[in-house]
């Protein structure tokens, strides 16, 4: 078992600024650990612009905002990073368990930083009846599909929800020569910034249904239709409304759950509506030294938030670092 | 040329083959999906039945209660985690409470072990999130949980190794009897054998029909489930039934052998034998019925939902030699507790063979023991460290929410995955709590590469279920 001073379990945009800005805080001894190939975390997949604009006062895409921080961390030896570096485990006493091709290895920090993120909202959390056909995606994994493997995930999409990722993804597939029939919001507005509803959706005239809801989804083998209907106040089916959308994909982006199992499974207090944890402090949790930033602390509008949130948080594990000796 | 050709490669199918397999015969099986228990088996609820669920007098009763037996002998040896967690059916009202006894009565006429009736006493004790309503309930010790699907590839799996033919993605079209033999064409290639099983679940009157025997209907009985977060694995210490009715067992909270607790099924006659949609309906109807039994359940702990359909014609097995048509056996109507009786139905259909002269030799070399796979999630850490020094590949997770890495995902393809349901099924990568988000990108790739099929060409459970429409690269 290794002792560090410092370990950072996420390597995106939450877990880089952390683990600078711990360094910058006096820490020099520090683990990061990234479960993926590659560090930057999901601005790897974001290659539209809207980055940056307050904390470089640059206008950047996702993995151009991301290389900043990666070319600064990978300047610093004291950051040791380990790549596909996956936690299972993690114990009261911060200790962490980790596997990674070739081997099992147990770390025990002085102090520990979370930047996990969050995971997107699934179909069946928001029980959306029907089949379970080929063709329904989350917003952010036909993303990944599209832009970081080239793949074209359909060619007829409905997108069910109008978060930031159901928008940028609306824009995406049009620009890939793909139809998006539509998108349907089961509010009266968008939950998504105004600037992609202009950007994303008016600009490439796709039509949008406010207060609707897609009743069910069709479709044996692969998706080839959706129920829609408009809904009153309380969410509920208007009679008489129904209609249906012929498609071969529906993209679900009807929110983002901060992923916190691993803090949990330490028996640190969670909320149990938002799945952040229970904290007084910003970035602090209910077992000291055990500090979580970014996304998984509380779900951030712009990555330049989340930065911001997580340089706090390296201050604050160098402030506990330092008043434990 | 063989000597039995079995129709279906669900869990009797399947069993059957395994049954067989220990003797000098040769056997085909052929399954028309691109993998087996892709058809009712995928559904089941995964329940091992100890009897106590139907009238003692039926076929299926007593194939239960000697199932049960032979499933926890077969658990070792086909090396299946399988778990004895006990069931209680609750009573809920002095009338009730007299019911149980009858269903005391009942089991205990059909040799079901260990039955007695327990009190509100024992019930806060023992099963503390139970409804404050329930007055008795009827204790089984042997109820059990099993994956449905695993169960049917490891008993294909051992087939397999002892010689069975597995001829899957092959739809049997027409059957014709020459007098001394079945020719049997299918979507690839005729066939012949001597005898034929007809254990084709939804289509076992389709396939009947084909040699002319039309005296049974297959009604598709739509059931839904609901299955919770892992992280509410504790609410119940036994598997929960309320008393059964004339058509359904109810509103069961009970888990499967993954940890996740589950809440269903309904029972709801529907037209299409290919119906699988879930409904809105359907959830609140299993919401009140589960909240009955474990008041605290909450909508938002539901992370996933299928239906599945029960093959039902009438209320018994149809297990039967058709003299009309000599050396046709017919396995039909096997609904619950079709998962718990499948070993008993096929020691039965053994016996059946035996009694229209088929010579039955035991192999010289039987294969008992299948070689198992790893599931990390079901091992101790320091067994995966060992694994990892052994194979770095058990080291590259590829579902995190599972925790499955990419050996499991290649070795699951070489033991016969070919398809991301297959993948799934096997290894519950894509079945955790972010489905596939996460997952889905490295396992298509890791699956056409295995396969050495283009990315455009992986399917989600066959044909026609392609998960991308264009590759950008070719």
């Amino acid at each position: 078992m290794f002792k560090r001073d410092l370990v950072v379990v996420g390597g995106g945009p939450a877990g880089l600024a952390a683990a600078i800005s711990a360094h910058e805080n006096g820490v020099k001894d520090i683990l990061l650990l990234e479960r993926d190939q590659y560090l930057g975390g999901l601005l790897n997949q974001c290659i539209h612009t809207g980055f940056g604009l307050d904390y470089f006062k640059e206008i950047l895409t996702g993995p151009e905002y991301a290389d900043r921080f990666i070319q600064k961390i990978q300047a610093i030896p004291d950051i040791e990073i380990d790549l596909r570096s996956f936690v299972v485990r993690l114990e009261k006493d911060k200790t962490l368990t980790y596997l990674k091709p070739g081997g099992l290895h147990t770390v025990r920090p002085k102090a520990l930083i979370m930047a996990t993120g969050c995971r997107e909202k699934t179909r069946e959390m928001v029980h959306i009846p029907g089949t379970r056909p080929a063709g329904i995606f989350s917003a952010g994994l036909a993303q990944k599909l599209i832009n970081i493997e080239g793949l074209l995930p359909g060619k007829e999409v409905v997108i069910i929800g109008s978060g930031d990722i159901g928008l940028i993804m609306a824009r995406r597939f049009t620009l890939e020569g793909a139809k998006v029939k539509a998108i349907v919001e089961i509010q009266g507005s968008t939950r998504g910034l105004m600037r992609n509803m202009v950007q994303c959706v008016e600009d490439f005239d796709i039509p949008v249904y406010f207060s609707h809801k897609v009743l069910k989804v069709h479709g044996k083998d692969r998706v080839e239709k959706v129920s829609v209907a408009k809904v009153d106040r309380a969410m509920n089916e208007i009679t008489g409304t129904a209609f249906d959308i012929p498609c071969d994909t529906v993209l679900v982006s009807v929110g983002l759950i901060p992923e916190n199992e691993l803090i949990e499974m330490a028996g640190v207090a969670i909320d149990k509506k938002t799945n952040s944890p229970v904290s007084r402090e910003v970035n602090k949790t209910s077992v000291s030294g055990i500090f979580v930033c970014g996304n998984s602390f509380k779900v951030y509008d712009y990555v330049d938030s989340v930065t911001a949130d997580s340089e706090l948080a390296g201050k604050l594990a160098a402030e506990y670092i330092r008043n434990r000796r | 040329m063989h000597d039995v050709a079995i129709i279906g490669g669900g869990v009797v199918g399947t069993s059957i083959a395994r049954e067989l397999s220990r003797y000098r015969l040769r056997v085909a099986l052929f399954e028309k999906e691109a993998e087996l228990a892709f058809g009712v088996s995928k559904s089941n609820s995964g329940i091992i039945h100890p009897g106590t669920q139907h009238p003692p007098a039926l076929l299926k009763s007593r194939l239960c209660v000697q199932g049960n037996r032979l499933t926890k002998k077969l658990a070792k040896e086909l090396g299946i985690d399988f778990k004895e967690v006990g069931e209680l059916v609750v009573a809920f009202s002095d009338e009730e409470a007299k019911r149980l006894k009858e269903l005391l009565r009942d089991g205990r006429s059909l040799g079901v072990p260990g039955l007695k009736i327990v009190n509100r006493a024992w019930l806060k004790k023992n099963e503390p999130n139970l409804s404050g309503n329930a007055v008795a309930a009827l204790y089984a010790p042997t109820a059990g949980i099993i994956s449905p699907y695993r169960w049917v590839y490891d008993f294909a799996e051992n087939a397999a190794q002892n010689g069975v033919e597995m001829r899957i993605g092959t739809k049997v079209e027409k059957i014709r009897s020459t007098g001394s033999v079945f020719e049997i064409t299918t979507s690839k290639g005729v066939f012949s054998a001597t005898f034929v099983i007809n254990a084709a679940g939804l289509y076992a009157d389709d396939v009947a029909r084909m040699v002319g025997i039309d005296d049974f209907k297959i009604t598709p009985r739509r059931g839904e489930e609901f299955l919770l977060d892992k992280k509410r694995g504790h609410i119940t210490n036994h598997l929960l039934f309320p008393l059964p009715s004339k058509i359904s067992k109810g509103i069961l909270v009970t888990r499967t052998s993954d940890g996740n607790p589950m809440i269903g099924p309904t029972s709801e006659d529907v037209a299409d034998k290919e119906d699988l949609s879930t409904t809105a309906e359907g959830l609140k109807v299993v919401l009140e019925g589960a909240r009955k039994l474990i008041p605290s359940i909450h909508e938002n702990d539901i992370i996933a939902y299928f239906a599945g359909l029960r093959p039902v014609t009438g209320e018994d097995f149809i297990i039967r030699h058709e003299d009309k048509a000599p050396g046709f056996i017919n396995v039909a109507g096997i609904q619950s507790p079709g998962l718990t009786a499948a070993p008993a139905i096929a020691l039965m259909v053994v016996d059946i063979l035996k009694k229209n002269s088929l010579e039955l030799k035991k192999k010289a070399v039987f294969h008992t023991h299948r070689k198992k796979e790893y599931h990390l999630f079901a091992i101790p850490l320091e067994k995966t460290k060992r694994l990892i020094k052994k194979d770095a590949e058990y080291g590259d997770i590829v579902c995190r929410c599972e925790m499955v890495s990419a050996k499991e995902v290649r070795d699951a393809i070489a033991r016969g995955a070919t398809t991301m349901d297959g993948i799934k099924f096997r290894t519950r990568a894509q079945a955790g709590r972010c489905h596939g988000s996460f997952c889905t990108t490295r396992l298509v790739k890791i699956l056409a590469e295995e396969t050495k099929t283009p990315i455009t060409g992986v399917t989600k459970r066959g044909s026609g279920s392609e998960l991308v429409k264009k590759d950008r690269l070719t």
